[in-house]
């Protein structure tokens, strides 16, 4: 009873990541399952069908290879984007900026469905057809604003002794950018880029009003939601979040290492 | 670990800004986009909601003027809108009562496994949204342990939790839980250990502690986290569509199905313009009220 009350907050703030990662548990285990209806939503019988074959079921693996192209190509223009405006904030004096803050806020702040519905009123005025491009255009719009953030904060973080001693060690101005402040940024930009690359690869409301008749991966679970869920969607899932959690992990760990280097000498 | 010994993290020093035309270019790209495909389309979201149909054309619209389109959504779908403001508000308020302890728990106890404990709190959103929340139709149903638990004790009306506006508020406060972590651990973070100590030292028990010294600091986290949960759960239809019933429907399915199934734009967009004039006016006089301006 005193171990519980000494460790009570530890033990709840363990329940809350446990509780976090539940629904991921399920979907992983259903990605081994052998369902007897349509729809794979209780355990039946244990099979690795879909793991052995991933596209087995038609549509799913083009709208996931669909979302991968739109991430990437999305992810690398609001990313050189996003950067370029994060750096004209930190280091450059302009007018208006205010009105500049406010219109990188607000798409933050926007619920997904008025940005959706606005850009598709927008392109529907416009007669400018939908389709992947329509779907590329929404998400470097919305990806932009969190690229902002990441990479600013970073930038803000820098110890600004580092560029004067290059600056005091005759570097030029390109080559202190070039040398110095861009290496020390650069794992801002690349965490940017990879948030970015989460958000419009896992982004469904906005992507479904401005996709017409383009089919993503979210889009294609949504439609399979009325008429049930192939296991190998499941198992996709389960993929893309083991990869993407040993990315972060590792990058973590490179990090520390470092970190650790740098201390010691 | 005495906190007294820990260095401060070196606060970064100004840097010289300099006013020169590269801030300009460096802006312009971007800002340009922001303003054709964010800014500008609520131009074409106001237009298009006073749009008028075309005689003997169904679905086709002209530009018009009428302001009725207002009226006539508003009394049709303000059901909708009242359900979507009051499943959010409940799906906020039990996002901070979860997310607290465990923020707390990594800003002032995680020590070195921080990076590690953070990392676990946005690893779920690697596994896709809609999925995760279909798992919740599994978790909840009917002859679950959850819901055979809470039968038991004669606790639903409907005794059952699926398809009902119980499993879409779990479903709302699941998924925008890492809103709410995140923010409130930035907040903790940067509360100096110092001050909690005083207080105990000035003879504060560990309640008044938290009432008179944790919690008002850790404000500016508590006002971003809400808004951050607030925002996307008033606009959300994917867990009231996955886990609710017809009777739990949001704001945001009626958007969608009169925008996208029904072809009824000005309709679609009136409701679309007046969910965020509400969002906008409620998140800066919340803002005000809570006195921290600096969110960006």
């Amino acid at each position: 009873m005193r171990f519980i009350r000494r460790n009570l907050l530890g033990l709840i703030a363990i329940l809350v990541l446990v509780y976090l990662f539940i629904p991921i548990a399920v979907v992983a285990i259903l990605s081994f399952n052998n369902p007897t209806g349509k729809f794979n939503l209780t355990w039946t019988q244990f099979s690795t069908d879909a793991w052995t074959n991933l596209c087995g079921v038609p549509g799913v693996c083009s709208s996931f290879v669909t979302s991968i192209q739109i991430g990437i190509i999305a992810t690398i223009v609001a990313t050189a984007l996003g950067t370029m405006i994060a750096f004209a904030l930190v280091r450059y004096r302009f007018r208006g900026r205010s009105t500049t803050n406010l219109l990188i806020f607000l798409p933050m702040a926007t619920p997904e469905v008025v940005m959706g519905s606005s850009l598709l009123a927008l392109f529907l005025n416009l007669r400018f057809p939908l389709g992947q491009w329509t779907v590329i255009i929404a998400h470097i719009m919305f990806i932009i604003s969190f690229v902002v953030v990441t990479v600013k904060a970073r930038l803000q973080g820098l110890d600004p002794r580092l560029e004067e001693a290059a600056r005091d060690l005759y570097a030029n101005p390109r080559a202190t950018f070039r040398y110095v402040t861009l290496p020390l940024v650069a794992p801002g930009i690349a965490g940017a880029a990879l948030l970015g690359f989460s958000l419009s690869f896992d982004d469904f409301i906005i992507s479904y009003f401005n996709a017409g008749t383009l089919v993503t991966f979210p889009i294609f679970i949504w439609g399979a939601a009325q008429r049930g869920i192939p296991v190998q969607v499941n198992a996709l899932a389960t993929l893309v979040f083991v990869v993407a959690l040993v990315i972060v992990l590792g990058s973590q760990l490179v990090n520390y290492r470092r970190r650790r280097k740098l201390m010691s000498t | 670990m005495s906190p007294i010994l820990v260095a401060e993290p070196a606060k970064p020093v100004v840097v010289a800004q300099r006013r020169s035309r590269t801030g300009y270019i460096l802006l312009f790209p971007g800002m340009t986009w922001l303003a054709i495909f964010f800014a500008i389309p609520f131009i074409t979201l106001f237009m298009t909601s006073l749009q008028q149909p075309v005689p003997g054309k169904i679905g086709k619209y002209q530009a018009g003027f009428e302001l009725s389109n207002y009226a006539n959504a508003m009394a049709e779908y303000w059901p909708q809108f009242l359900r979507s403001f009051i499943y959010a508000g409940i799906a906020t308020l039990l996002a901070l009562i979860i997310a607290y302890p465990l923020a707390y728990f990594i800003a002032m106890k995680g020590g070195r496994w921080r990076p590690l404990l953070l990392v676990l709190v946005i690893a779920p959103s690697f596994a896709s949204f809609l999925l995760r929340t279909y798992a919740w139709r599994t978790i909840l149903s009917d002859e679950g342990p959850i819901t055979s638990f809470f039968n038991a004790l004669h606790l639903l009306p409907d005794d059952r939790i699926l398809n009902t506006g119980i499993a879409v508020v779990a479903g709302l406060t699941y998924n925008f839980l890492p809103f709410m972590i995140l923010p409130l651990y930035a907040a903790l973070e940067k509360i100096d250990p110092r001050f909690i100590e005083a207080a105990s030292d000035l003879y504060a028990s560990a309640t008044t502690t938290f009432r008179k010294v944790t919690w008002p600091l850790s404000l500016p986290g508590v006002v971003a986290g809400t808004l951050l949960t607030f925002i996307p759960a008033a606009g959300d239809y994917i867990n009231a569509e996955l886990l609710g019933s017809t009777k739990d429907r949001m704001i945001g399915n009626v958007i969608q199905t009169n925008f996208i199934e029904f072809r009824d734009y000005p309709t679609a967009s009136a409701l679309s313009f007046v969910l965020m004039a509400v969002i906008l006016v409620m998140v800066f006089t919340y803002i005000r009220r809570a006195g921290t301006e600096e969110l960006v």
